[in-house]
């Protein structure tokens, strides 16, 4: 290569470097900003309950004002009204029996998990494990578990309250190359593997080929007030012609004084 | 020649980093994206069962209200909305994201600065649109006129939009129980995937002991319609001449056992308040709530 070949391409490289010397500081400097830089070990992935956004733990009470009358009170036999049921599901909501329940043990199928957040209850919930969840309800005397870190429930024997997968999702998906992560999450949970049971005290099923999804944020407000707010979405492909979304309100409250377990019941 | 060459390119290519950095130096989008048309099935309470769709004039079911706002529901009749001078009186934003209709959402950006100036609900039929400032302006002075659609701030927390509305009038709220002009509603905008949760909660010093919270789903409808403005309201007849005022006296609200008569459900919860929220009051209803036979069917 001639010398003035090779001083081109020197000074050229040299200038074209220096030019894009700042752009490639940035992301250096975000990396470090997070103490991820490429000299540090790699670290494990912090615990679900290290990672938490929110303290979920603790007693809540719901908060009854919307959907009164179809939640508080038993509502009539074939009150299936604002629910997407199939013709087959009306069918068997129009046949409803509660002393059949009764008769075969099963007065727990309107406590199962798809619908037992939008029942009147109190919740306790603490960290079973840094991987677990635990949320026991009063009503029912019923215990939930979400079990974080995997992407497929075990398959074991159904149950009402079948097996839970948790995850802190967050809202939006990671930034781009200048632009924030994103600060908020909430908890995701999605259960399969229930036994068939009802959305309703009258006898609306649902399949036991049911998905629950939930999404849980917590919000706290300016007067010390801290709600949980529980979407809730349903899909049954044997019994609902679309998802079926309601929202439940969860209060926090300071302790276990107001906690008041009660069997399942098929009447009342 | 060769130096010349080298330079421009050298030029070219720092225009070209400085400009990216530009791009990457505006402030990102605040929040998450809620920008669309949003429809809900009306499952938690806009259409269920005791909601708007299904509402009688007397169900105040686990609402919190005061004396006051009991004593307003007896002499609320629903006829009054057909009174020429309320025809065009619209909802308050308390109503709006927990009401019928779609929901159309955008953001409203100054465009040299790159920020957001406000995200906006389109207006509906009797909905006003709501503007929820979100430049940081202060709201209004405590003596400032009110307007039915308030005024609206907002904030991203978390990454869920928070807004806070006041200076609205007097209005109807869920399920058609009354706030007054001093009632401030705090709404949290929610999104999971598809999913928009929206709850509200409102403070009223007047009509509430204790806030009301009340949330409504929506799922995102490409390609949905998109209101942003509100149709013109023409007065017409509805019966009711101009001049007339609609209203119970008291002891003649004939609606007042409606929800007994039909549902079963005492009067005493029918009224609300705030006991009627939470699940101990189930113990009161346990020897007063009749479950009805049959289903009382509208349709």
């Amino acid at each position: 290569m001639s010398n003035p070949l090779k001083h081109l391409l020197f000074s050229c490289g040299t200038v074209v470097l220096a030019a894009m010397l700042p752009g490639m500081q940035n992301p250096a400097q975000a990396q470090g900003g997070r103490g991820a830089g490429r000299g540090a070990a790699a670290q494990p992935p912090p615990t679900a309950r290290a990672a938490a956004p929110f303290d979920p733990t603790g007693y809540w009470v719901s908060v009854i004002t919307n959907n009164w009358r179809v939640r508080m009170v038993p509502p009539p036999l074939s009150d299936y009204r604002d629910v997407p049921l199939t013709d087959a599901a009306k069918k068997i909501a129009d046949a409803w029996d509660p002393a059949v329940d009764e008769a075969a043990h099963n007065e727990c199928k309107y406590y199962g998990a798809a619908s037992l957040m939008f029942q009147p209850t109190r919740l306790h919930i603490t960290w079973q494990d840094d991987q677990t969840l635990r949320m026991d309800t009063d009503a029912g005397t019923q215990t939930r578990i979400f079990r974080f870190g995997k992407d497929k429930a075990a398959a074991g024997q159904r149950s009402w309250q079948g097996d839970s997968v948790a995850s802190w999702e967050a809202r939006r998906p990671p930034a781009g190359r200048g632009m924030n992560d994103s600060p908020g999450r909430y908890l995701k949970v999605t259960t399969t593997n229930m036994l068939a049971g009802y959305l309703r005290k009258n006898g609306i099923p649902y399949s036991e080929n049911a998905v629950l999804t939930e999404y849980y944020d917590l919000f706290q407000y300016p007067d010390g007030t801290t709600m949980m707010i529980v979407t809730i979405a349903v899909d049954d492909p044997q019994f609902l012609n679309r998802q079926y979304i309601v929202i439940a309100h969860f209060k926090k409250e300071s302790d276990a004084s107001k906690w008041d377990p009660s069997p399942c019941s098929a009447r009342w | 020649m060769w130096r010349a060459a080298c330079i421009v390119i050298a030029l070219l290519v720092a225009c070209v980093e400085t400009f990216s950095q530009g791009l990457a130096g505006l402030p990102a989008p605040e929040g998450v994206d809620l920008t669309g048309s949003w429809v809900s099935q009306q499952w938690t309470e806009g259409g269920g069962p005791g909601g708007a769709n299904d509402r009688k004039p007397y169900d105040f079911l686990g609402i919190p209200m005061s004396d006051a706002a009991k004593a307003w529901a007896l002499s609320h009749s629903e006829e009054r909305l057909s009174e020429p001078e309320r025809q065009c009186g619209f909802y308050t934003p308390v109503y709006h994201a927990f009401g019928f209709g779609p929901m159309n959402l955008w953001r409203e950006d100054e465009y040299q600065a790159g920020t957001t100036l406000a995200w906006v609900i389109g207006g509906f039929q009797d909905f006003k649109p709501q503007v929820m400032w979100m430049d940081g302006r202060a709201h209004p002075g405590e003596y400032a006129p009110h307007r039915v659609e308030g005024f609206t701030t907002g904030v991203w927390k978390d990454d869920v939009l928070v807004t806070t509305t006041t200076h609205m009038t007097q209005g109807l709220m869920h399920r058609r129980a009354p706030h007054s002009d001093r009632a401030t509603l705090t709404m949290r905008f929610s999104r999971h995937d598809n999913i928009l949760s929206v709850t509200g909660r409102v403070d009223d010093p007047i009509y509430l002991t204790a806030p009301l919270y009340v949330s409504k789903e929506w799922t995102l409808a490409p390609g949905a319609p998109r209101n942003r403005a509100v149709p013109p309201c023409t007065i017409a007849f509805e019966g009711i001449s101009e001049g007339q005022v609609q209203r119970f006296l008291p002891g003649q609200n004939p609606n007042v056992d409606e929800m007994t008569r039909l549902w079963g459900i005492p009067v005493e919860a029918a009224a609300g308040g705030e006991e009627t929220m939470y699940p101990e009051y189930r113990k009161k209803l346990k020897n007063t709530y009749v479950r009805p036979k049959k289903v009382y069917r509208q349709d």
